[in-house]
């Protein structure tokens, strides 16, 4: 009894990850190719990009804060209070950046994609799209994934330079320390790799957040009980994925850099 | 008028022989979804001007098979072919094109929440980027058609069941397609709205001959079918004379996923099958 609902388990979850690498790959081919939709692009820029403005600054300020709080003890034990900054935006920039706004906005962009496609699929929205000849795949999921690795770019850049700029405040008002020194080692020891390393995450990050949505938005069934469903399933996955990719790109990326790091 | 009693003899008038092959065709078609068939070995067709009415109870699979017809779901084994064409087997891109041919009216209408109206009934336009004002007069047309036109900046939100499934039947229309798929047309609505719904898929019938695929479990809304024609000089469906039937108008009825009917109004009242008689009593 246990064997056979391990052997159903086992063949679900290899089944998920076959349909999610075919939806993925029809989603990621249709970006290059025509009819692609720039109205709904934008619509989309605009719903994940600017509408995940205001909590990417937010986080990016609070963590670049915090980790100045907590570097400026323990780095004031070796003598090394000054390179505050160098070690708050070299964090920022490789590693919380661009995870922490991925995962930001996985939760307020992946939940509302996998929502709102879900509720057409349980309308049979989605049906009637492809009876009136539209390839929902085009016409929903590829602007979607398409602003969301544009608009992840962006936002990871806004919540780097939040994350300094958090640093310093909490450096300057906080620890009492010298502002433009601050600056100067934030910026003068940041490295060309270190920062290819964190713009190349959010294109994977975004990719992954939209992708992860929109599937688990697609395959809803069950009603509006299965919407809810679906969207926990694509917030927890698309968070944990995130993170999971993040290691993975990390270690090839310090392999390729391995010499300038 | 009472259908089913045997003072009325119902004559089948000839149908029109049909000029060209027909439109859709079921052959042997099989479907299941993880477990028993839902469908097996369905066979049957729909010809150039003809009206097919699938008669069954609910969850026979009736909704689904709309669904085969045009390529929505795809059958385990047999073929469904669509204008000449095998689509059981036709990749997912070909079939977009060969479904603009096709409109469809879905049980619930499925209209687009977030768009008005207007939209709604032109997406497949819009799709093919036709001038706006070209848009708004075929949209307007319509939603005349279906007596709707003052809904055009309105969201579906704000209409009632029955006006819903109108605009569903407006934006089936608009591309003037060559098979029409009813689901359910009248589902969950009352007498009154479900005359007015059926009013117009008899206007539409006897206006532009489109060949149509109807699914319901109605009974009255079948016989009405079968029973009326529109007359456009009133502009409301008027009785056949008393024994008459719409020649192209006929009828297929599904039981546990079989096809156990495929015949005229006659001879479904006539028929002997215990199901039918169930079905009819």
């Amino acid at each position: 009894m246990a064997l056979d609902s391990i052997d159903k388990t086992a063949k679900q979850l290899i089944l998920t990850f076959q349909d999610y690498s075919i939806f993925a790959y029809r989603a990621l081919v249709n970006l290059f190719r025509p009819p692609i939709y720039w109205t709904d692009f934008l619509v989309q820029s605009d719903i994940i990009g600017v509408g995940s403005l205001s909590i990417v600054v937010l986080s990016g300020l609070s963590t670049g804060g915090v980790l100045a709080l907590q570097s400026a003890s323990t780095l004031s034990a070796f003598g090394a209070a000054a390179v505050t900054g160098q070690f708050v935006s070299k964090t920022m920039i490789r590693e919380l950046g661009p995870v922490l706004t991925g995962v930001m906005v996985s939760g307020r962009n992946a939940s509302s994609m996998a929502s709102e496609l879900g509720s057409m699929v349980v309308t049979e929205q989605i049906d009637a799209m492809r009876a009136l000849g539209v390839d929902p795949i085009r016409k929903l999921v590829t602007p979607r994934i398409f602003a969301s690795i544009a608009m992840l770019f962006f936002l990871t850049i806004v919540s780097d330079a939040c994350g300094i700029i958090g640093g310093g405040l909490v450096t300057v008002f906080m620890n009492h320390q010298n502002g433009p020194q601050y600056y100067s080692m934030a910026w003068e020891h940041l490295l060309f790799p270190e920062i290819v390393q964190g713009l190349v995450k959010p294109l994977f990050f975004g990719y992954i957040l939209s992708s992860v949505g929109c599937f688990y938005g697609m395959r809803t069934t069950g009603g509006t009980q299965g919407v809810g469903r679906s969207t926990i399933q694509a917030v927890v996955t698309a968070s944990v994925l995130i993170i999971f990719v993040d290691f993975i790109i990390t270690r090839l990326l310090l392999n390729i850099f391995a010499s300038w790091i | 008028m009472d259908l089913k009693s045997p003072a009325v003899h119902f004559v089948q008038e000839p149908a029109p022989k049909a000029a060209n092959d027909p439109v859709l065709k079921f052959s042997g078609v099989t479907l299941s979804f993880d477990g028993p068939p839902v469908l097996q070995n369905i066979t049957f067709s729909v010809s150039p001007r003809e009206t097919r009415i699938l008669l069954g109870p609910t969850g026979v699979g009736k909704s689904v098979l709309l669904k085969l017809a045009n390529g929505l779901l795809r059958p385990d084994t047999g073929s469904i072919e669509l204008f000449d064409q095998d689509v059981s087997r036709m990749p997912e891109e070909l079939l977009f094109a060969l479904r603009t041919r096709i409109g469809m009216v879905f049980q619930e209408g499925a209209l687009f929440d977030s768009l008005i109206v207007r939209d709604n009934v032109a997406y497949q336009l819009i799709q093919e980027e036709i001038p706006d004002d070209e848009i708004d007069v075929r949209v307007r047309e319509a939603l005349r058609f279906v007596e709707l036109e003052q809904t055009f900046d309105l969201f579906p939100a704000s209409l009632s069941g029955g006006m819903r499934r109108r605009v569903a039947i407006a934006r089936a229309l608009i591309h003037k397609p060559d098979l029409l798929l009813y689901d359910s047309p009248t589902g969950g609505l009352d007498p009154v709205t479900s005359t007015t719904i059926i009013e117009l898929i008899i206007k539409q019938r006897d206006f532009y001959h489109t060949p149509s695929l109807l699914v319901t479990h109605r009974l009255q809304d079948a016989f009405t079918l079968c029973t009326h024609r529109f007359d456009p000089g009133s502009g409301t469906m008027v009785p056949l004379p008393k024994g008459h039937t719409d020649p192209n108008t006929t009828f297929l009825m599904l039981s546990e996923g079989s096809l156990i009917f495929d015949g005229s109004l006659a001879q479904l009242l006539e028929s002997q099958d215990p199901f039918v008689r169930d079905f009819l009593a």
